[in-house]
């Protein structure tokens, strides 16, 4: 059976004047007729199911639906039409350090954020340690919040969030908590989560990362489901193509092409990249000084295709 | 039997809940007295100042004879500020609370409910502070006072029906607060704080029982002042009051809850 299955999910925001004008206003604009409201599709009909063990890549430009859809996913919206189902319990590492208390001390926070979070005061109670442990504020845990900085507020919204063993685990752009080392442990977390058989979402613009991380792709754009695949390699290989040259594809075929193009592209770059390298090293070589640089040619050659020279210089290479 | 189980299942996930509620009422408490000594006494102080300032225009100046007046006013007062605070905090709460709502799937109406039981806290005290002056102004005390519970029960359950409704208003149309805050005022002069409705007709007093904040009123100043208790009517007028405002404020917040997202 599928952990998670979302079918035709449609999400609508309203836009437009109703956001913030106020019962006052509201009257007024009904009265003058000038009251006007504008209904856009932040996700249309996506549809995608995963297996226990599926880490899927969600890529797309800005304004694209992924956020929207990893809100429906974690419950936080209802989609409009279309239905979603879930298998397990889900922790959303959302961006999260925002809603904590700043007049409160991060023991405190922390508790509260963990209840927020569902659990169990127990199971906080036998976690505390972990997480503050985790977070590195172990000399921090009776400040207020507000004293903290802002790279340790999102270690410890991090901590909190991810010391659970959940069924699903959705990642929005959280990979690049805290500072260089931070980053590092987080990141072996995520892994060594993600090994234990969970189903993830990976949102990101980083596409090697995806790219490192995912098995299955859903490309969005504008709300529209461009594709849903089990082949992330010629799906990311399109997806850069299309940063490259804003140009989307309709169908399979596109799709293909797209990724053709793409590693053409590369291929292009690569031999591209090692003209200038070539160019550059001549230079050097022009430019050294003559006993130097023909030694260095020498090593350049031996090292790469000995087979150019001749019996006694290859022995003397060999010797030196 | 369907609503039994439905009961069954509510009361299961609220129990569910509890953690997340003890926290929710910890956080109010610390919010509410910002970890001052001076916080919680703060809270009896003011009601007590309010009582005084009315104390002195009302008797000193304009020289009421009402029996027990101090006693009079200060039932309207405590359970008109209840009132206020309990709903105005209500009505904040889901907006106050936005940048968690979207980013974490949670039964929202924990807020709503954890900010009411701060300002019931507080209002028991200020209960507390009632009773000593029932006792300085030689009120006959019996077991008849039990029967304050009651009335508290009711404005309890009202307000967090009132406040739920507010809750959902105050997310689509942000002005919501300032509105309510002239209905306040409108609602301070016509529950008869700090005077009487005597010199009204009996039509007129009968009208003054369609506020619901007047009839909660009235039954405090029934109980302590005169020693009697109401009748079964005003009982049942109150239940009604109650019940009303909690499933209408259900209603609102099961209807909406799923689209407060599209609007902070």
């Amino acid at each position: 059976m599928a952990v998670i299955e979302c079918k035709d999910v449609t999400i609508k925001y309203i836009t437009g004047d109703l956001k913030a004008i106020g019962l006052k206003e509201y009257v007024m604009r009904r009265l003058t007729g000038t009251y006007n409201v504008k209904e856009f599709y932040a996700d249309k009909d996506i549809t995608f199911s995963l297996e226990k063990g599926d880490m899927l890549g969600i890529v797309g430009s800005n304004g694209a639906g992924k956020s929207t859809l990893l809100k429906a996913i974690t419950g936080i919206m209802l989609p409009g039409k279309g239905s979603i189902k879930t298998d397990g319990n889900i922790a959303a590492l959302l961006e999260l350090a925002s809603g904590f208390d700043n007049d409160m001390t991060v023991k405190e926070n922390a508790y509260l954020r963990g209840a927020m979070l569902g659990y169990t005061r127990e199971f906080m109670d036998s976690k505390y340690e972990e997480i503050i442990h985790f977070a590195e504020l172990e000399n921090f845990e009776e400040y207020l919040f507000k004293q903290l900085s802002s790279g340790m507020k999102s270690r410890l919204a991090f901590s909190i969030a991810c010391l659970v063993n959940p069924d699903i685990l959705i990642l929005d752009e959280v990979l690049s908590v805290g500072d260089g080392a931070f980053r590092k442990k987080s990141g072996a977390r995520m892994k060594e989560i993600l090994s234990g058989g969970v189903t993830g979402i990976l949102v990101s613009h980083s596409v090697s990362q995806v790219r490192e991380l995912c098995n299955k792709i859903l490309w969005l754009d504008h709300g529209n489901q461009i594709l849903f695949t089990d082949d992330p390699e010629t799906a990311c290989d399109a997806y850069e193509e299309f940063l490259i040259t804003k140009k989307l594809p309709k169908n399979e075929q596109d799709i293909h092409e797209l990724a053709e193009r793409f590693k053409i592209r590369q291929q292009l770059e690569k031999e591209e990249k090692m003209k200038t390298e070539a160019q550059k090293l001549e230079s050097i070589l022009e430019k050294g000084t003559k006993d130097s640089a023909i030694q260095a040619a020498m090593n350049i050659i031996l090292k790469n295709c000995p087979e150019m020279l001749d019996e006694p210089y290859r022995s003397q290479g060999d010797a030196s | 039997m369907t609503v039994l189980r439905e009961t069954k299942q509510s009361i299961r996930r609220f129990a569910k809940n509890q953690f997340l509620f003890e926290e929710l009422v910890k956080r109010d408490f610390r919010q509410r007295y910002k970890r001052t000594t001076l916080g919680m006494a703060w809270s009896v102080l003011s009601p007590l100042l309010t009582l005084l300032i009315l104390k002195v225009v009302f008797t000193q100046i304009f020289g009421r004879n009402t029996p027990h007046f101090t006693i009079y006013m200060f039932a309207g007062v405590i359970v008109m500020s209840f009132y206020k605070e309990a709903t105005k905090k209500g009505m904040t709460s889901l907006l106050a609370n936005a940048s968690i709502i979207t980013k974490i799937n949670l039964p929202k109406y924990m807020f709503i409910l954890s900010r009411n039981v701060s300002a019931f806290v507080n209002f028991l005290l200020t209960i507390g502070l009632f009773l000593i002056f029932c006792i300085f102004d030689h009120i006959q005390f019996g077991w008849h006072f039990l029967l304050l519970i009651f009335p508290i029960a009711c404005e309890l359950v009202m307000n967090i029906g009132i406040g739920m409704i507010l809750s959902v208003w105050n997310i689509f149309f942000r002005d919501t607060e300032y509105l309510y805050d002239v209905f306040l005022t409108l609602l301070n002069y016509v529950s008869a704080i700090f005077y009487t409705v005597d010199r009204f007709g009996a039509k007129m007093q009968s009208i003054f029982l369609l506020n619901p904040v007047y009839v909660i009123i009235k039954y405090f100043r029934m109980i302590t002042i005169d020693g009697i208790i109401p009748s079964l009517q005003y009982h049942a007028l109150m239940i009604f009051y109650a019940l009303f405002f909690l499933l209408f404020g259900l209603h609102m917040y099961k209807k909406y809850n799923h689209q407060f997202i599209y609007y902070i």
